[in-house]
């Protein structure tokens, strides 16, 4: 039986967002809830509970097409992919232990609504790169579709990347199609122990601008190292980049980044399963789980400016940083302040180009904060604008994004 | 097709508007910069859909962001309408100019402004062909990914509008998967910067509509794409089938082994003698369906990879198997492919170009369906297929002056068109939709989808004054669409509890 509340059809949730159209309170969406405390605090009169909406309903491994209702949990799309050797390409992360909520309810529609991606963001995309088409009902109470199953498509404005990304505050995804991709036969790392953050930007620039087709590059300095399972036996830094494919690939592939990155330092290798861990810490940020006061912001800018970008800031504030997206994905971790020293950080990261998040921090502090990157005038004005486009009567996630949104 | 009635105010009032046009836009060293001669705004009349045809009540040529805003200010003002154009390659008339309407050609925003090999960026103005980025950056060993077959004459800025693809989108994706920002003015002549050259929004994804928006949003200034490193090896396979059902096992064999081909095209035998004839690549005479199947990678990879394909074609019958030995006949392999659409030319006195995508393993139901077709309406075709993401071009063969051809190849076109929305696919897959497709729109999608879809464009153009009368079939008045429907007497939920 499902409450009005928590709906379990589209029709249910198109009515129950009617009745709220209708002048009779707001919503916090959630399906998992394992991101409710991602983003601003949402002071909605009630909580829409989309667990009910779930539910994998077509899964065509040759056409490399997955759809599934919004609130799937992650873990059921993912052993369904397993047992066809495919994944979700954009390797959805789990902030679970970060965010301090509980791994196994992570949905399918928090992971896109968040558009977030793991390490291989650099190669394979976005979550948004992957969502091919959706139903939702708007915060006006209709159900619209945009985008479809296949993945060549420019029929219409492409909703799919302006709904992955809004943290729920357009409309209430009910159904999800992403693409999927196969899984590669190896997986290999090779690691560069001893750099500083600059140098190791400098390594990670040659091996992204060299034709081996590395899928993921990552620099935990020796703060950050000491915590991971690579942990280098004399707790140095360690610098990262994984390679992934056909077996006698990889191997070809490694030989000649080993030749060409030897003068930076000493290399090492990782198998498969050392490598799997290593990623799935730099994907999750889980260095920087272990300490549950300090805040954390995640930076997104020029991959050239990462190390320069989080020394700057480490320089004027504190603090402890890894680098992912080869330098372009910052991580931060600083001793809890009440404004959580957004001043300077925002400086250093528009001085370079890019954006900064707030991705943990009190309820207090994110309600003042600005959890995501202000933006000029215009780009504000435009953004409040799309917001009436789909919920003109603020009834969805209000102030989720930002105080007017 | 309709176009919006054009508006008798703004056409008594031309030769005003041009004149305010000039002051923003003065001429200079290369000429006048407002075009209004009929004359000279002959060669603006269509673009790559020639079959409709429109002059423009004006053209300018602006070269700055700040021109473009002062224009569109202007225009936004004076309650005109505006066309945005790169090269006129559109295959979908995104770019057919309106009667009432000013065309801003963007042909003077012609260069590369940045080449930043270590963020792995080119930063250019949209006037930029497509192909000029890859050459800005080719000795260095990179590329830009999306190819469209009109590469050497479409702009970046066109491609942004289009989302186009090419060949090598099952791998590398989109125009939208390697765009990383671009710098719009609005109609309301405001400037505003989405991305940038790092990655992901910081707020909601505008880039991401903007991109395929075709010219409805905004007029593109800057765009900042990715480009990728030359990967170490390519070799082509051309593999010939007995049947098109065959071919398409083989495709779908191949996806299933867990290979994604730096590009997969298929054609049919109409397609491969024509192109055969044209450019004598030595495609197979006999075969029903040709495949290009090409590998890319380090070479012990790419090896590894054309035996297995080799082996996964010849299960499912594959009549020859050629792999290319080297880099002349790969590209020889390809040859053939690219001049497609020009060798029906050919054999054709006009073609008429469809777009559609659809589920891959529904090709042999499709293609047998346009065979049928193709027997009703007494036209030839050739089918042409982007076989790894399943976007088909079927080119229709008729005569333009031969009376009613026209009529016919566009109701074949447009039965084509529905049978892949039918069977799980789409309308257009990368030519956008335009004014050829926007009365098939209905096919796809219902009120409320379009609705919703329209008050998207109200967010960024309130007056409708960007490029109206393509893509919706239908325009609503923002004022409108923006009504919220209350449904009151809704009683269902009573006195829940509150937080
Ligand atoms: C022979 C041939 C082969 C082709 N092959 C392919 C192919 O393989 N793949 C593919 O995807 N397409 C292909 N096309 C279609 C076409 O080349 C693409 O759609 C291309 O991106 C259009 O670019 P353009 O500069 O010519 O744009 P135009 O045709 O001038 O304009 C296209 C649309 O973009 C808008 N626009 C242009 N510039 C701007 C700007 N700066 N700001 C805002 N809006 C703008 C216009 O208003 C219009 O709606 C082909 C066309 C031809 C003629």
């Amino acid at each position: 039986m499902s409450t009005p509340l928590d709906p379990a059809t589209v029709d249910d949730l198109r009515d129950v967002i009617r009745w709220a159209v209708a002048g009779n309170g707001d919503f916090e969406i959630a399906a998992g809830g394992t991101k409710r405390d991602f983003g601003r605090p949402v002071t909605a009169a009630y909580q829409l509970d989309l667990g009910k909406i779930s539910g994998i309903g077509l899964y065509e491994p040759t056409e490399l097409v997955l759809s599934a209702k919004a609130a799937t949990p992650l873990s059921v799309i993912e052993e369904a992919l397993m047992d066809e050797g495919q994944r979700l390409e954009f390797e959805p992360p789990d902030w679970s232990a970060l965010l301090g909520t509980s791994p196994e309810r992570a949905t399918l529609g928090g992971v896109i609504a968040c558009n977030l991606a793991g390490p291989r963001r650099i190669k394979a995309g976005a979550a948004r790169d992957h969502v091919l088409g959706f139903e939702a009902v708007s915060g006006r109470g209709e159900v619209f579709k945009a985008g479809g199953r296949v993945v060549k498509n420019v029929t219409g404005f492409d909703l799919s990347k302006l709904m992955a990304g809004s943290f729920g505050t357009l409309a209430v995804m009910a159904d999800i199609t992403v693409k999927v991709m196969p899984m590669p036969e190896t997986t290999a790392t090779l690691t560069i122990v001893g750099l500083d953050g600059p140098t190791a930007v400098q390594a990670m620039t040659a091996a992204l601008g060299s034709p081996n087709d590395v899928s993921a590059a990552a620099h935990l300095p020796a703060d950050v190292a000491r915590h991971s399972v690579v942990a280098a036996a004399d707790g140095d830094a360690v610098t990262a980049l994984r390679l992934e494919g056909l077996a006698v690939s990889v191997q070809a592939r490694q030989a000649e980044l080993e030749r060409s990155l030897a003068g930076f330092g000493e290399l090492g290798r990782l198998g498969p399963e050392e490598s799997d861990s290593l990623w799935r810490e730099v994907r999750d940020a889980t260095p920087f789980a272990v300490v549950p006061d300090e805040q954390i912001w995640r930076l997104s800018v020029a991959p050239r400016s990462g190390a320069e970008v989080a020394t700057a800031i480490g320089a004027e504030i504190g603090g402890r940083y890894f680098l992912d997206w080869g330098g372009g994905l910052v991580w931060l971790a600083i001793a809890p302040r009440p404004d959580a020293a957004h001043n300077e950080i925002r400086r250093a990261v528009d001085a370079a180009g890019g954006h900064a998040t707030l991705i943990r921090a009190s309820t207090e502090i994110r309600a003042q904060v600005p959890v995501f990157h202000p933006e000029s005038a215009a780009l504000a004005q435009l953004s409040a604008r799309v917001k009436d486009a789909f919920d003109p009567r603020r009834v969805l996630n209000r102030g989720r994004m930002r105080p007017d949104l | 097709m309709k176009m919006p009635v054009p508006d008798a105010g703004v056409l008594a009032r031309r030769a005003e508007i041009a004149a305010e046009l000039q002051r923003i836009l003065p001429p200079d060293a290369m000429g006048r910069r407002v075009i209004v001669e009929t004359t000279e705004l002959a060669p603006y009349e269509s673009d790559g859909l020639t079959a409709y045809r429109q002059p423009p009540m004006i053209v300018v040529l602006p070269e700055t962001a700040a021109e473009v805003g002062c224009v569109l200010r202007f225009c936004r003002d004076a309650g005109v309408k505006v066309v945005p154009r790169g090269a006129g390659t559109s295959l979908s008339g995104g770019a057919l100019p309106l009667a009432d309407g000013v065309l801003v050609a963007m042909g003077r925003f012609n260069r590369i402004l940045d080449i930043d090999l270590h963020n792995r960026c080119v930063v250019a103005q949209p006037g930029v062909t497509n192909l000029a980025i890859t050459e800005s950056v080719r000795g260095r060993g990179f590329y830009y990914a999306p190819d469209p077959s009109s590469q050497i004459a479409c702009t970046i800025g066109g491609n942004v509008a289009e989302n186009s693809g090419g060949v090598h989108c099952l791998k590398y994706g989109l125009t939208t998967n390697n765009v990383l920002g671009v710098e719009m003015v609005l109609m309301s002549g405001e400037i505003v910067r989405l991305g940038g050259k790092h990655l992901d929004a910081g707020g909601l994804d505008l880039l991401g509509v903007v991109t395929g928006s075709e010219g409805l949003l905004g007029v593109i200034t800057e765009v900042t794409v990715r480009i990728l490193t030359k990967q170490a090896t390519a070799q082509a396979l051309l593999i010939g089938f007995p049947t098109l059902e065959s071919a398409g096992s083989c495709v779908a064999a191949i996806i299933g082994a867990g290979i994604i081909p730096g590009g997969m095209e298929m054609m049919d035998k109409p397609a491969t003698q024509a192109a055969e004839d044209f450019v004598h690549a030595g495609y197979p005479a006999d075969a029903a369906a040709l495949l290009i199947v090409e590998l890319d990678g380090p070479a012990p990879e790419v090896t590894a990879l054309v035996e297995r394909v080799g082996r996964l074609a010849t299960e499912v019958g594959a009549t020859s198997i050629r792999a290319s030995r080297d880099e002349a006949e790969r590209l020889r392999f390809w040859a053939g492919r690219k001049a497609a659409f020009p060798a029906v030319g050919r054999i054709s006195p006009d073609y008429y170009c469809m777009d559609g995508t659809i589920p891959r393993h529904r090709l042999p139901l499709v293609l047998g369906r346009i065979a049928e077709m193709s027997g009703r309406y007494g036209l030839r075709v050739a089918n042409v297929f982007h076989a790894g993401d399943g976007n088909l071009h079927p080119l229709i063969l008729y005569d333009a002056n031969a009376a009613g051809e026209l009529d016919k190849a566009e109701a074949f076109g447009s039965e084509i068109l529905k049978l892949c929305v039918e069977v799980g696919g789409v309308l257009t897959g990368e030519h956008g939709v335009g004014v050829e497709k926007r009365d098939l729109m209905g096919v796809m999608f219902n009120d409320e989808d379009l609705n919703q879809q329209q008050r998207l464009k109200c967010a960024f153009d309130p007056d409708g004054l960007l490029n109206p009368g393509k893509v919706y079939p239908i325009l609503h008045r923002c004022a409108e669409l923006g009504r919220v429907h209350v449904h009151r007497g809704q009683t269902r939920f009573p006195d829940l509890p509150r937080f």
